[in-house]
């Protein structure tokens, strides 16, 4: 199932990766191959094989349900371009 | 032609919990901006989300309660987006593997059938920042706090064919989460949100329509004047020639209309993938257990057992359970005043149009369940007469006191005693020759005309029965 660059450039869009047409055709070559692989490994049998969702043999560990962050606005806020009123300010993201 | 609505909607709940899904940032609602928001909300590098027990708790009795398969394994997956309100640019939910899969509820239809809505799935999810887009010159202001706390997505099955269906059940879901203590469900603070999906096709016809999204509709009488809208619109759409587009619209309330929802973003393509910071989350039958063991009488249950144990209507039954706390009160009404049918009537009648009034919930109520015990002890003991009571009422809604004592300070005691009824009776028949000689010639009209002298002279407090028989017998030709 080959990429096609127009796919590359989509999905660039979407991720918000700024890659050339050059870039865009390279890209799509080497993403191609990782899907060939991976089709290839759609022969073979997993019917028994409990789909993988981590690498790690281990199950998520749980945190008691208790507050334990204090305000910390002032120490985030000072690597913030702009603030006011205590909220950050960013471009106008709704005509 | 003939057209079939088939809506679908997902619900956002927030769940009761202190501290964040993923953090131990505090989760108090009306903090001031940002100071709710530690690094892990705020997506800074190296940090890693643990996630929260409480949250997994409440999400495992939402699923008993609706009779839902509880996944064993469920997996946390990240669904990408680029907004400013969501700092990592993806939000952690469940995709593949939700921690609750399919369930069902039963809702009351305004023809008094019940029907079973299925629910596809209940997710745990991360909510998003607060974008506020007035007063800052031109930027928009973004409030973290509420990034990260945690929600349960409730999806239904395209199973609701009208509006008024729509609401019942998101009702229904409503009244589920808090009834189970899950969640405070208060939609002004955003606790508990919808979204619709809504298509229409000709009757008869299998397969679905194109369907739009409504978003963020945050009462029910939104959702509902929504849908009305946006059947119609889509009617009309099809019936002028056109086709429906698939495309996110919003609400406008004070409009009354929905608008296709402009975005920057062309197609929604979320690129879930499997969230490599959290491992599969794993419910052994002990956690289930323990989650799921102290669920109270679910609200069904208890309607149906207030109609046969009480002797209720469905439709009062229906009322008396819309919350956990208003059911209880009915209970310790009942057994204290030992008389169910007058308690339901008075929940129902009085004291709801008082709450209502006042804008109060029943927890809220100035008049406890002793307090209205007491006075309708008043009522079955022949104290008091019907309206009589409303006064007593009113007096002890004001803060005058008990039952007992808003009778004595008011001298508000109904009057039953034959021995001071009945001369009363005899004076007032013998003041009124004229009236009395035209009702004996038939003239029953007049019997009313008696009735309100005797009111006037006891103040309305003669026992309105005894007054009746008394004079049908001193009238009798």
């Amino acid at each position: 199932m080959p990429l096609a660059p127009s796919d590359v450039a989509k999905i660039a869009h979407l991720a918000r990766l700024a890659i050339d047409e050059d870039e865009a055709a390279r890209y799509a070559t080497d993403l191609s191959k990782i899907l060939d692989l991976v089709a290839r490994m759609e022969a073979v049998d997993t019917t028994e094989v409990l789909p993988m969702a981590h690498p790690l043999e281990m199950n998520q560990r749980l945190r008691e349900d208790e507050p334990s962050e204090p305000d910390g606005r002032a120490l985030f806020q000072g690597i913030a371009p702009l603030t006011e009123d205590g909220l950050y300010l960013v471009p106008k993201v709704i005509e | 032609m003939s057209w079939e609505t088939v809506i679908g909607l997902e619900i956002h709940t927030q769940l009761a919990t202190r501290s964040k899904i993923f953090s131990g940032a505090p989760t108090r609602f009306g903090a001031d901006p940002n100071t709710q928001a530690c690094a892990i909300d705020l997506g800074l590098p190296g940090v890693l989300p643990v996630l929260n027990r409480e949250a997994v708790r409440l999400a495992l009795r939402f699923g008993r309660a609706i009779d839902a398969e509880i996944a064993e394994r469920s997996v946390f997956a990240r669904k990408n987006y680029f907004y400013p309100d969501l700092p990592k640019g993806y939000q952690i939910s469940q995709y593949e593997r939700p921690i609750v899969g399919r369930g069902r509820v039963e809702i009351l239809l305004d023809d008094g059938a019940e029907k079973t809505i299925g629910v596809t799935r209940a997710h745990l999810e991360e909510d998003a920042g607060k974008s506020l887009h007035e007063d800052f010159h031109g930027l928009t202001g973004i409030d973290l706090n509420r990034a990260g706390t945690p929600l349960l997505e409730i999806v239904s099955e395209p199973d609701l064919r009208s509006p008024q269906e729509a609401v019942a059940y998101a009702r229904k879901i409503h009244q589920i989460v808090r009834w189970i203590g899950i969640s405070d469900g208060n939609m002004q603070e955003g606790s508990f949100r919808m979204d619709a999906n809504v298509s229409v096709r000709p009757r008869g016809e299998t397969r679905l329509g194109t369907r739009t999204e409504i978003k963020n509709i945050n009462s029910f009488r939104f959702l509902e004047r929504a849908l009305v809208f946006e059947i119609e619109r889509q009617i009309d759409v099809i019936e002028g020639g056109g086709r429906i587009v698939q495309e996110t619209r919003l609400y406008d309330a004070e409009r009354d209309e929905t608008r296709s929802m402009r975005t920057k973003e062309e197609a929604n393509d979320y690129r879930y993938f499997p969230d490599p910071d959290l491992l599969p989350l794993v419910i052994d039958g002990d956690f289930l257990a323990a989650a799921t063991a102290d669920l109270p009488e679910l609200p069904d249950v208890r309607r149906a057992r207030f109609e046969r144990d009480h002797g209720l209507s469905p439709y009062d039954a229906g009322l008396l359970t819309a919350s956990r706390e208003l059911a209880d009160y009915f209970e310790a009404v009942a057994a204290r005043c030992g008389d169910a049918k007058l308690a339901a009537n008075w929940i129902n009648g009085e004291l709801a149009a008082a709450l209502n009034k006042a804008g109060l919930t029943i927890e809220a109520s100035p008049l406890g369940s002793e307090g209205l015990a007491g006075l309708l002890a008043r009522i079955a003991d022949g104290t008091l007469s019907g309206k009589l009571a409303k006064q007593v009422f009113e007096a002890i809604w004001a803060g005058e006191g008990d039952a007992d004592a808003v009778i004595e300070a008011k001298g508000l005691r109904q009057i039953s005693d034959a021995g001071t009824i009945e001369p009363l009776i005899d004076a007032i028949i013998a003041a009124n020759p004229t009236q009395v000689e035209q009702y004996r010639a038939g003239k029953e009209k007049l019997f009313g005309f008696f009735v309100g002298q005797v009111m006037k002279e006891t103040q309305g407090k003669a026992n309105p029965q005894q007054v009746n028989e008394i004079l049908r017998r001193r009238l009798a030709p």
